[in-house]
């Protein structure tokens, strides 16, 4: 048994602790927001955050998660009103979608750290996730949207 | 109005959905909608009427349209509800959405199955969904001027009401009991463009809250009560057999309930899909790949080459191209090469099935419901009509989602343990074991007149049939695959002699639908051709196209948009190349003009210029987003895309070997939308064709460097 904590709840799961990260949020816990796409860290489309940091779920064994706190999609608001997500909507910014959990953590994550990011620092904290359906200028203006957005609610 | 069929499948579709169902004039009424939580099920609704096959409206106003295309990021969410809202006379945001079942009313007539696929839904549904909408809400109308002992036609309707000549109002859901009971008008008068509320207009994407909090449910996230979860081991050679298979290992494995044989490999169900892979991964299997061991990246080519000695199927033919080749003062000849690609849906391949005694439910991400069924039906041993398909969202589907040979080892591993089963692939299966989209081999040849004109045009094309593949039997012996000669039969210059034609030559491998199919393929071929000619001619590649336009103002209006607005007339910056393509594909004419630079011998791709007339558009921000995807989508082909063969394995298999556009690759991509009246045209797959020639042709420009094949890295360019 070990315990989990996710979204602000604590979780007591029978699971392998080699398993990853990714697949104890899916198939054991049923948060499916956080999506699997190369299994290698290559992609981006398993991203959550522990404590705040962006992580590939894919390639993170859950008995290394330890206290950490873990954020996925379901749990960056309760209505879609983080400021990602409301500059996701405005900018109509998914198409096919699958990326998307993954683009929005990691974004978020990049806000966090840097509430004004210039294009170079997008560029360096979105280049791990993939969009094979090639959202990346609406995800670009998105974000920088996100920044005026977060720094209206946040000053 | 849809076959009776069409209504019953339409209702089966959700279990909770009680039917009673009723013809009536065509009409079904169903009614008893149990109290149930399922997405799309609205609480309160005590009955539902459905007055044809993509329209369900609740006694409580609540209205849902049933969307019988598959939304893969290409916006059919959307746009195929606005096209429908705007004859029904409701807003689209107020619109719920499903997905329909397969089902005879779905067929997509220009394409002859309930297929999602060739950018054909809005141009489909165009005239079908608006007719289907028109009627509905003349319905509506009759039965609420009865109540009001007037007419119909005095009456007019307002975002789900119909209004009465003294401003009485009735909703659509009170009505809409009596209105299934009426027969539907088979002459409906359909808004003139100027009348269009929401058709045209800048509407959000109504799919993109769910895909904002993780809510949108993919092919991956369907979850069933006692559902088990399976990963497949297939061969890695192509073709290949298991002789032997030892799954003592796999067995003792935590959580690992079976061990199926499927017909497209050795599937290991379990408790968790990663104790199914870290069973599957434990199997000893002993593979025959006898079948493929030859296959090879250079035994393809060379097979190519062989075939086009042989004369083609004559695609299109104006004039005599060859006599005149011979006479021409001067002539021109090129030989392009094209490689696979694998299509690397985001989503890997999934299904899950669940198999019972008399019916078998597959939920699955697919572009063709209808084939699905058909091959779930045969994998249970059942009736297709026992078959219910349940469309999830598509992770991607870029033709990819077209075939259906994911599918039935998921059924074979449910039928044989009795549960649920998602079997989910692999990113490493998916690149392995795709249709690929096919290579290809094609001269081509330009001949000129003493005085300087293009005066004969050749393409030889040689390749593989998809639809030969795909379709057994749908391209008879001698006659072109239509999906073979895109971008090169509908050659629009102005010479007087042109031929093209296309010889059949399979390569030994499943060849699948590309986005953009063969005008990736040809548009490549024919517009990096008509650069050569342009220089050969000693002329500007635009001045050039341009003159030999003239006859075609749709394809000139594009071009002259893409080359205003790139600043064609002026030089590019120092060090920035600028190429050029034009195309007309899935009734959309299209220009590009690309600017790049060259960077320590590797091509940078800063710009690329679109202009594009798909005559009527149904929701703007949609176009522009999917040309910007599809110019993505043609730029990693163009720049990395390839996968080798080598023995029969594919060489590729995850992201670091098959290398797609990241983030800070991005170049800036301006789409211009040329205004005009004619019909809407496909806008998911055309600029994917243009990108490669484009850049090819700016490459030239700054080196002085043909490319005939691809892709760019191939190409050594310092
Ligand atoms: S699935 Fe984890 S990075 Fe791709
Ligand atoms: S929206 Fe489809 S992969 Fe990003």
């Amino acid at each position: 048994m070990l315990t989990l904590n996710v979204n602000g709840v604590d979780r007591s799961l029978d699971v392998d602790p080699a398993t990853p990260l990714l697949w104890v949020l899916r198939d054991t816990i049923g948060l499916t927001g956080t999506k699997y796409g190369c299994g290698m860290a290559l992609c981006g489309a398993c991203t959550v955050h522990l404590d705040g940091q962006p992580v590939r779920s894919c390639i993170t064994q859950v008995g290394t998660v330890g206290t950490a706190k873990v954020t996925t999609i379901e749990g960056l608001s309760p209505d879609r009103s983080h400021p990602v997500q409301r500059a996701w909507i405005e900018l109509d910014v998914p198409q096919c979608g699958y990326c998307q959990s993954g683009q929005i953590m990691s974004a978020s994550a990049l806000l966090a750290q840097t509430p004004r990011p210039t294009d170079a620092d997008i560029d360096a904290a979105m280049a791990g996730n993939i969009c094979r359906c090639g959202t990346y200028q609406r995800i670009r203006a998105a974000i920088h949207r996100a920044a005026e957005l977060g720094g209206e609610t946040q000053p | 109005m849809s076959a009776p069929g069409g209504h019953q499948e339409a209702l089966s579709r959700r279990d909770f959905l009680k039917t009673s169902a009723v013809g009536l004039g065509g009409l079904v009424l169903a009614i008893d909608l149990a109290g149930c939580s399922k997405p799309g099920s609205r609480p309160g609704a005590t009955s539902v009427v459905t007055t044809n096959a993509w329209l369900r409206i609740g006694t409580d106003n609540s209205i849902t349209f049933l969307c019988d295309r598959s939304e893969m990021g290409q916006g059919v969410y959307t746009g195929l509800v606005t096209i429908f809202a705007e004859e029904l006379g409701v807003d689209p945001a107020r619109i719920a959405v499903e997905f329909a079942p397969a089902g005879p009313a779905y067929v997509n007539a220009l394409l002859g199955g309930q297929i999602t696929g060739g950018s054909t839904s809005v141009r489909d549904a165009w005239t079908r969904l608006r007719t289907a909408g028109a009627q509905a809400r003349e319905l509506l109308k009759t039965a609420a001027a009865r109540e009001w002992d007037t007419s119909a036609s005095a009456c007019r309707v307002e975002n789900g009401e119909v209004i009465s000549p003294f401003g009485k109002r009735l909703s659509y859901g009170a009505v809409a009991t009596a209105a299934a009971a009426l027969p539907v008008p088979a002459d409906v008068a359909l808004k003139p463009a100027t009348a269009f509320q929401w058709i045209g207009r800048e509407g959000r994407r109504l799919d993109t809250p769910a895909k904002v909090d993780g809510s949108a449910i993919y092919g991956i996230d369907v979850t069933l009560p006692g559902m088990l979860y399976a990963a497949l081991a297939q061969p890695p050679m192509l073709g290949g057999k298991a002789k032997s298979v030892d799954d003592a290992a796999a067995r003792a494995m935590p959580g690992v309930r079976d061990v199926v044989t499927t017909t497209s490999g050795i599937a290991v169900v379990a408790d968790s899909w990663w104790q199914a892979r870290q069973g599957r991964d434990a199997l000893r299997i002993e593979w025959d790949g006898s079948a493929s061991a030859g296959l090879n990246d250079g035994a393809i080519l060379r097979g190519l080459r062989q075939a086009a000695a042989k004369s083609g199927i004559v695609a299109r033919k104006e004039g005599d191209a060859e006599g005149a080749l011979k006479a021409a003062a001067r002539v021109v000849r090129a030989e392009y090469e094209l490689p696979l690609l694998a299509h690397a849906t985001m989503e890997p391949q999934v299904c899950t099935a669940h198999v019972q005694a008399s019916s078998c439910d597959v939920y699955v991400p697919t572009q063709t419901q209808g084939a699905a069924q058909a091959v779930a039906a045969a994998a249970a041993g059942l009736e297709p009509a026992q078959v219910k398909v349940h469309t999830t969202f598509l992770g991607g589907g870029f033709g990819r989602r077209l075939d259906v040979d994911f599918i039935p080892a998921a059924v074979e591993a449910s039928k044989a343990t009795g549960k649920p089963v998602k079997l989910l692939w692999t990113r490493e299966d998916d690149i392995t074991h795709d249709t690929y989209r096919p290579p290809a081999y094609d001269t081509v040849a330009g001949g000129f007149d003493r005085d300087g004109n293009l005066v004969a045009w050749k393409l030889h094309l040689t390749g593989p049939s998809i639809t030969a593949r795909v379709f057994p039997g749908a391209v008879p012996a001698g006659a072109v695959d239509p999906f073979a000669i895109e971008a090169a039969a509908n050659y629009p210059y102005d010479v007087p002699n042109v031929l093209v034609d296309w010889v059949p030559h399979e390569v030994g491998l499943d060849v699948g639908y590309w986005r953009s199919v063969s005008h990736a393929l040809n548009c490549f071929v024919a517009e990096s051709f008509m650069d050569e000619l342009a220089l050969a001619a000693g002329r500007d590649p635009a001045a050039f196209r341009r003159a030999l336009l003239a006859k075609q103002p749709r394809y000139r209006e594009v071009l002259d948009v893409a080359l205003r607005r790139s600043g064609y007339d002026k030089p590019a910056a120092a060090g920035r190349f600028r190429g050029i393509a034009v195309m007309e594909g899935y009734d959309t004419y299209m220009a590009q003009v690309a600017e790049i630079s060259i960077e320590d011998g590797k091509v940078k791709v800063h710009r690329i210029v679109c202009a594009l007339d798909c005559g009527q558009t149904i929701n703007p921000t949609i176009v522009v987003a999917q040309v910007e995807s599809a110019i993505l989508f043609g730029l990693s082909a163009a720049l990395w895309g390839e996968i080798n063969v080598q023995g029969g394995r594919v060489q590729q298999s995850n992201f670091h070997d098959y290398r797609v556009v990241r983030m800070n690759e991005v170049p800036a991509i301006e789409t211009y939308v040329v205004g005009s009246d004619n019909p809407p045209g496909g806008i998911g797959e055309p600029a994917t064709a243009l990108v490669a020639p484009a850049i090819c042709n700016a490459i030239h420009a700054a080196t002085k460097r043909r490319l005939r094949s691809l892709p760019v890295k191939r190409h050594n360019l310092a």
